[in-house]
């Protein structure tokens, strides 16, 4: 069953996937499922989620791991460590 | 417990008198602030960048936290966000309570948990171009002794 995801990113993957939030129609299961799938869809995905060492996640603004299930999930933030303060 | 995430300037004397006005249970504010600096002589400005539903939360999440483990009577932290100029405020946190040591070590909690747990990100415009700032290791591992 597919689901509608608000997805957005941050900082630098914000700038090498171009834009800040976009719809996504998704089969994923888990995070690790839609980043393959991100990745599979073009260059500009596959460049930026190249090195998952240096991304973070957030679903429903939570911090989550990537194994982490998209059921009933409606906003996955994609974003490099963090540099508060 | 107060939380703000603004683009505009604060003034931390007037916060700091705020934070402790009316109130006779308080004997000890610590406050931190976290200024612009140039390490290089190259840089023209510092941007912050955050994601707005969730930063809110982050912060009052680390106050809620640090309420529970030591004894604070206030709390205030301000976080900045948009173009900075070297030497402008950033953000700062202010704890209060009867006694300095939970004032203190709650500050210094919160500052370690912000750094890495707080979603902004800098990116450093300089004269030569325009760099993300990476996470230090070091505020990684200042997180531990907690």
């Amino acid at each position: 069953m597919s689901v509608s995801l608000n997805v957005m990113y941050f900082a630098w993957l914000r700038e090498r996937i171009g834009v800040s939030s976009e719809a996504v129609e998704t089969t994923a299961a888990t995070v690790s499922e839609l980043i393959d799938e991100l990745a599979a869809r073009e260059e500009r995905y596959a460049v930026a989620f190249q090195d998952l060492s240096v991304i973070k996640v957030a679903v429903d603004q939570v911090m989550v791991d990537f194994s982490t299930p998209l059921k009933g999930a409606n906003e996955v933030a994609f974003f490099p460590p963090m540099t508060g303060g | 417990m107060t939380v703000r995430v603004q683009s505009e300037d604060f003034d931390m004397g007037a916060e700091l008198k705020l934070l402790s006005q009316g109130r006779d249970d308080i004997g000890a504010v610590v406050s931190f602030s976290g200024l612009v600096r140039d390490d290089t002589g190259d840089l023209l400005a510092l941007e912050l960048e955050h994601y707005p539903g969730m930063t809110q939360a982050a912060l009052a999440d680390l106050e809620t936290k640090a309420f529970a483990r030591w004894d604070l009577s206030a709390c205030l932290i301000i976080h900045r966000y948009g173009k900075l100029e070297t030497g402008a405020q950033i953000m700062m946190v202010a704890t209060a309570s009867a006694h300095r040591r939970d004032a203190f070590e709650a500050a210094q909690y919160l500052m370690d948990f912000l750094k890495t747990d707080a979603p902004f990100w800098k990116k450093e415009h300089l004269k030569s171009g325009t760099r993300w700032v990476a996470q230090a290791t070091s505020d990684t591992d200042a997180k531990k002794r907690w």
